[in-house]
């Protein structure tokens, strides 16, 4: 394979690795946050709001590592700063 | 695909060329200001309020009452700052509704800037409340081993601050160009009203995580008892 068949095959792969591992940890951690808050509302429904604004803002901090997850895998594959240096080596061979 | 509004030139002043960001990040601060100048220019005792300007009493109020809820010390000083950054993000993403728009908090560059603020302003507020050498101090807690890591912990909530924002907003631009190309009819416009759910929810995190570091950085720890004098 050329330099360049190799770093888009890596890349791609590292890509969907990237986001399927990164999606696990925060899935199993808002269901869990999800099933606690709703386990306390059901317990005090009064204190609803204030556990349900405590909710989002908690599922949406969790959230933000699968984010991290998801900008390397979209840099990975639209944004790859060893592509262009690739291409320009190639480039430069006179290929 | 284009992953930020950066790559995207407007127009150009002379070689300077302007970009998709700063437009509409001009853009986004001359609908606040305009908004806000328009509702207060009648602003006096005994001009009843009316509906603009009870909108924007009941905005400001709303925000209060979350940063009294958060910080021990309210601070005015505290509204403008997470108040403005709510605002500012909040407006440019919720104009996303608008066709053509790219929400300039989707760029790395201004996400960057507002974290940078944020870590700029904790050290204020912190040597404003509590003194140079008390404000120093806290970074030696509990002992002097921990400093590095202190400063670590400093810098990498900045980083995670822009990245949060940064990622959120994004991913929501390119799965919504993603499934244009898929599933063009329908479920786009399902995924963008997520976006505007996700962005008013980034928008509110922001803020509350400003004033929370700035909040830490500003109490002043609580004397710890003395154990004789309470015997005797």
């Amino acid at each position: 394979m050329t330099d360049l068949a190799i770093i888009a095959a890596i890349s791609i792969f590292t890509a969907g690795l990237t986001v399927s591992f990164g999606a696990i940890g925060p899935a199993l951690g808002e269901g869990r946050a999800a099933a606690q808050a709703l386990a306390a509302i059901a317990q005090q429904p009064d204190a609803a709001p204030t556990l349900s604004r405590t909710l989002f803002v908690s599922l949406a901090m969790i959230e933000s590592t699968a984010i991290y997850c998801f900008v390397v895998a979209m840099i990975l594959l639209f944004a790859n700063p060893f592509w262009n240096a690739a291409i320009e080596a190639a480039a430069a061979q006179g290929l | 695909m284009e992953l930020s509004p950066d790559e995207t030139i407007i127009f150009y002043i002379g070689t300077f060329g302007v970009n998709a960001t700063i437009v509409f990040t001009w853009a986004v601060m001359a609908l606040l200001t305009v908004a806000s100048i328009f509702v207060t220019h009648t602003l006096k005792p005994d001009v009843p309020p009316d509906r603009w300007r009870t909108t924007l009493e009941t905005i400001v109020l709303t925000i209060q009452g979350q940063i009294d809820e958060i910080s021990a010390r309210p601070d005015r000083r505290l509204l403008y700052f997470a108040g403005t950054l709510f605002l500012f993000i909040v407006t440019s993403n919720l104009l996303a509704i608008v066709p053509g728009w790219r929400a300039p908090t989707g760029s790395l560059s201004t996400t960057v800037a507002l974290a940078f603020a944020v870590l700029v302003a904790v050290p204020l507020f912190g040597i404003g409340a509590r003194g140079l050498g008390g404000y120093l101090h806290s970074y030696m807690e509990p002992n002097i081993i921990m400093l590095p890591f202190n400063i670590i912990g400093e810098v990498s909530r900045g980083i995670s601050l822009a990245i949060r924002l940064y990622g959120n907003v994004m991913s929501g631009a390119v799965i919504g160009a993603i499934l244009l190309g898929v599933a063009p009819f329908f479920f786009p416009a399902v995924m963008n009203m997520l976006g505007l759910l996700t962005g008013v929810i980034q928008a509110y995190i922001f803020a509350i995580l400003a004033t929370v570091y700035i909040s830490s950085a500003t109490a002043v720890p609580e004397p710890t008892p003395d154990p004789e004098k309470e015997l005797s």
